[in-house]
């Protein structure tokens, strides 16, 4: 049987990948829906207010599923980590529990004016519910970033008899990696939710369906990507820089570089052997390697072999990750200056072809964002903290089966239910964005209802949404 | 009186605070979900469900404040817990799941309604239960050697724990009707009104078996009960629970709304004070105490700040929340 720490290391991969597409997803979402929501109150038109209750339900269900997957991880670190827990509870703990106290309830509150509150409270009032609930979503992101830049870098510590103790509260949280990993972090959930958008609306283009509302999500989703993804490589390259000089054996792991040299080769492809320390089947550019990792023709990049071998990261899962992150990057680049081209030249709304694109990239920022993760996580080991704990030292001392139990469920569970809520969330949108009930006009009757009631002020009028 | 020395004590009352606030906030809800089964239809357990749709997840957040306030200022207590009670928490956590996205998956889905209604209940009922194994565990204590739990994986089974966890169940199921009492009217209010008594007298069956249970159980939490001085500050808690109980029953007997669910609130908090303040000054009966599992005052004391500015602030908001969605909730009410 693997042993217990090995059946850690997977269950928390296995959760964290889940749970990280949510928050990712409702982070953009939130800040979508506080937008649009925006526009609706300075506009008043039927079309904004249809697309914010359309991309509601969307957001309700991402986040539902965001919350109890989140619950699981707020405990992972007791019941599968507990070295860790006891060793740096001291720095990370307080950290978490900021999020809690500044994040999770703004949201969870918010959540509910926000989903059942129209009639309840006034235009205005809502509206901030939605931006409450962004900027829940937002703090939430500041914590724990926070909390994994620590881990990453960590800084503004002492350690006592194999503790962590927290001496200068503003190094560990504004530790060196976190000003860069943050945004990084925040404009890939934008991107990921923008590629939603544009895709879903292409979707309808080709359809021919709700082509006002699609026609207006596809601009706005194609001006938001051009802006930001060249933003979101320059952050992506300093991120690089923070790799090079905090973690230089993840980056070596990241580029397969196994001695250490001035003027490296980028390698596009390549197969890393690890037992032989050598890259077969390399497809490589000269110099490219030192451009982008240095900012310099011939500058220096270490090598894995300058490590102890017990010191080294695995080297496939980065290298193969970084790639597919940073090559979606690129098709999504060029999917938005396509995109902006065709905007031009009117033609933006009329090749089934480009509109085919989107809706086939429609996961291409999740993806990303998922092996971009995998790149920071697994580049780190063999530390759970940075060059200072193990991540064998840090994981509880279980009995094997009982961790394997729990990962099976977890599989199980996780596929299940995940797998109807992506189902669920399939079917809302091809729904669409149908029109929403108005004030003071009848709603589809919902069965078994008995409306109105003069007791609420502004309920008086109307029946029960439904759809 | 040294910062050490407070901010453990400080820090105790503000998690038991975060814990008794969950237990009764999401309690009525995982109420709810435990009554399901005795509604007349479908379309009756949807509007039970809506009766807590909008303040189910806030509710539900005191229990990540517990759990990442443990982490954060006893981290030796969240370490030993949270590991050695492994599976009754993959279980609760694992019923969280089902019985949360069930409030989102219900509403869209048709042919498969009823499955989002089993899982929500179900889910309920594990999720009940489980929490009860676990304070059933803590009661009787978890013996350390060495600041390790060494019990393996079923240390924590015994006919006590099971015990206190059918008593949660019922515990729960009793908020749950007394909510549906105040919420709603008509035919699931009766239904409400029906099942409060009988769920009364088992949580009062319960109540007294564990109190009988007790001294033979060899936990420091009889030492704690029944020595001098605590007695006396403790006898106030049995007293209330009492004439909590007996207003409880009228009320019920009266047709009264709101008094019932403010009642089985109280009856429910005096029960879980009595065996939380029989654990004090440990954290982890029957030897971690507060300041074996305290995290430094540096980290406690950062916290803190914080808490002393943002808990006044989330409890403002959750009271907006609870007046904006105040008054009964009527069949067919929701946003989906």
């Amino acid at each position: 049987m693997p042993t217990a720490e090995f059946l850690s290391r997977l269950q928390f991969a296995w959760v964290m990948s889940f749970h990280i597409l949510f928050p990712a997803f409702t982070i953009g979402t939130a800040a979508w829906l506080a937008f649009i929501e925006g526009v609706w109150l300075v506009k008043r038109t039927d079309l904004w207010r249809d697309l914010y209750f359309f991309w509601l339900k969307i957001f309700a269900v991402a986040f539902g599923m965001g919350v109890v997957s989140g619950i699981v991880m707020s405990f992972q670190f007791g019941t599968n980590w507990a070295g860790f827990s006891i060793a740096a509870g001291n720095v990370v703990g307080p950290l978490l529990n900021y999020e809690v106290l500044t994040a999770f309830f703004l949201e969870a509150t918010f959540l509910g004016v926000m989903l059942f509150g129209w009639k309840k409270v006034s235009d205005r009032m809502h509206f901030l519910a939605t931006c409450m609930v962004c900027l829940g979503t937002l703090l939430s992101s500041f914590w724990i970033m926070s909390a994994n830049s620590w881990m990453q870098t960590p800084a503004g510590y002492e350690i006592r008899e194999g503790v962590f103790y927290p001496a200068d509260w503003w190094q560990v949280i504004f530790n060196p990696s976190f000003l860069v990993r943050l945004p990084h972090m925040v404009l890939a959930a934008f991107i990921s939710t923008a590629m939603v958008v544009g895709g879903v609306s292409a979707f309808y283009l080709l359809k021919g369906r709700f082509v006002d509302r699609a026609g207006a999500m596809l601009k706005l989703a194609l001006a938001f990507l051009a802006i930001v993804i060249p933003i979101q490589i320059v952050i992506g390259d300093m991120a690089g820089l923070k790799v090079r000089e905090y973690q230089p054996a993840k980056l070596a792991a990241i580029e397969a570089r196994w001695e250490t040299a001035s003027s490296v080769p980028l390698a596009l492809f390549a197969w890393p052997d690890e037992q032989a320390e050598a890259n077969r089947y390399a497809v490589e550019v000269p110099h490219l390697g030192s451009l982008i990792l240095t900012h310099s023709w011939d500058g220096e990049v270490k090598g894995l072999k300058d490590f102890p071998r017990d010191e080294r990261p695995p080297v496939k899962i980065p290298f193969f990750s970084f790639r597919v992150m940073v090559g979606l990057g690129l098709l999504m680049l060029a999917l938005a200056l396509v995109g902006l081209w065709r905007w031009k030249h009117g033609t933006l709304f009329s090749g089934r072809g480009y509109l085919k694109a989107w809706v086939v990239m429609i996961p291409s920022g999740f993806v990303a964002l998922l092996t971009g993760w995998w790149v920071a996580e697994v580049g780190r080991q063999p530390w759970v903290v940075q060059g200072l704990m193990r991540t064998s030292e840090a994981a509880t001392e279980l009995p094997a089966g009982s961790v394997l139990a729990s990962l099976v469920t977890f599989v199980v569970v996780y596929l299940g239910i995940f797998g109807a809520g992506i189902w669920y969330l399939l079917k809302l949108f091809r729904d669409g964005p149908l029109p929403a009930p108005q004030r003071g006009q009848p709603a589809t009757p919902v069965h078994g209802s008995r409306a109105r009631t003069p007791a609420r002020p502004l309920s008086a009028p109307d029946d029960p949404m439904g759809d | 009186m040294d910062w050490a020395t407070v901010l453990p004590v400080v820090w105790f009352f503000i998690i038991g605070f975060a814990v008794i606030m969950y237990v009764l906030l999401d309690g009525f809800v995982l109420g709810l979900g435990i009554l399901l089964p005795f509604a007349d239809d479908e379309d009756q357990r949807d509007h039970m469900m809506n009766t807590a749709a909008p303040i189910w997840d806030g509710n539900e957040t005191w229990l990540v404040l517990g759990g990442a306030g443990l982490m954060a200022t006893f981290p030796r207590a969240y370490a030993v817990v949270l590991s050695a009670l492994y599976l009754p928490i993959l279980a609760m956590l694992i019923a969280l799941i089902f019985r949360g996205v069930a409030f989102e998956f219900r509403f869209k889905a048709h042919t498969s309604r009823w499955l989002w209604g089993v899982a929500f209940s179900v889910g309920s009922v594990v999720t009940a239960f489980a929490q009860g194994l676990i304070l059933g565990a803590l009661v009787e204590g978890m013996p350390l050697t060495g600041g390790k739990y060494v019990q393996g994986a079923f240390g924590w089974f015994s006919p006590f724990a099971v015990m206190t966890g059918v008593a949660v169940v019922f515990g729960y199921a009793l908020l749950g009707a007394t909510w549906l009492i105040l919420k709603t009217e008509g035919r699931l209010q009766r239904i409400a009104f029906d099942l409060t008594r009988p769920l009364m007298l088992a949580v009062i069956g319960f109540m007294l078996m564990v109190s009988a249970w007790l001294p033979f159980l060899d936990s420091q939490l009889m030492e704690r009960w029944f020595t001098g001085a605590h007695m006396l500050w403790l006898s106030p808690v049995p007293a209330l629970t009492v004439l909590d109980a007996v207003l409880l029953w009228r009320a019920v007997l009266k047709n009264r709304e709101v008094q019932p669910f403010v009642l089985a609130l109280c009856f429910f908090a005096l029960g879980f004070i009595g065996l939380v303040a029989g654990m004090w000054p440990n954290i982890v009966p029957p030897s971690m105490s507060i300041w074996d599992a305290a995290s430094p005052p540096s980290s406690q004391g950062f916290v803190l700040v914080g808490a002393a500015f943002l808990i006044p602030a989330v409890l403002a908001y959750t009271v907006y929340s609870y007046r904006v969605f105040r008054g009964k909730v009527l069949a067919g009410e929701g946003y989906h």
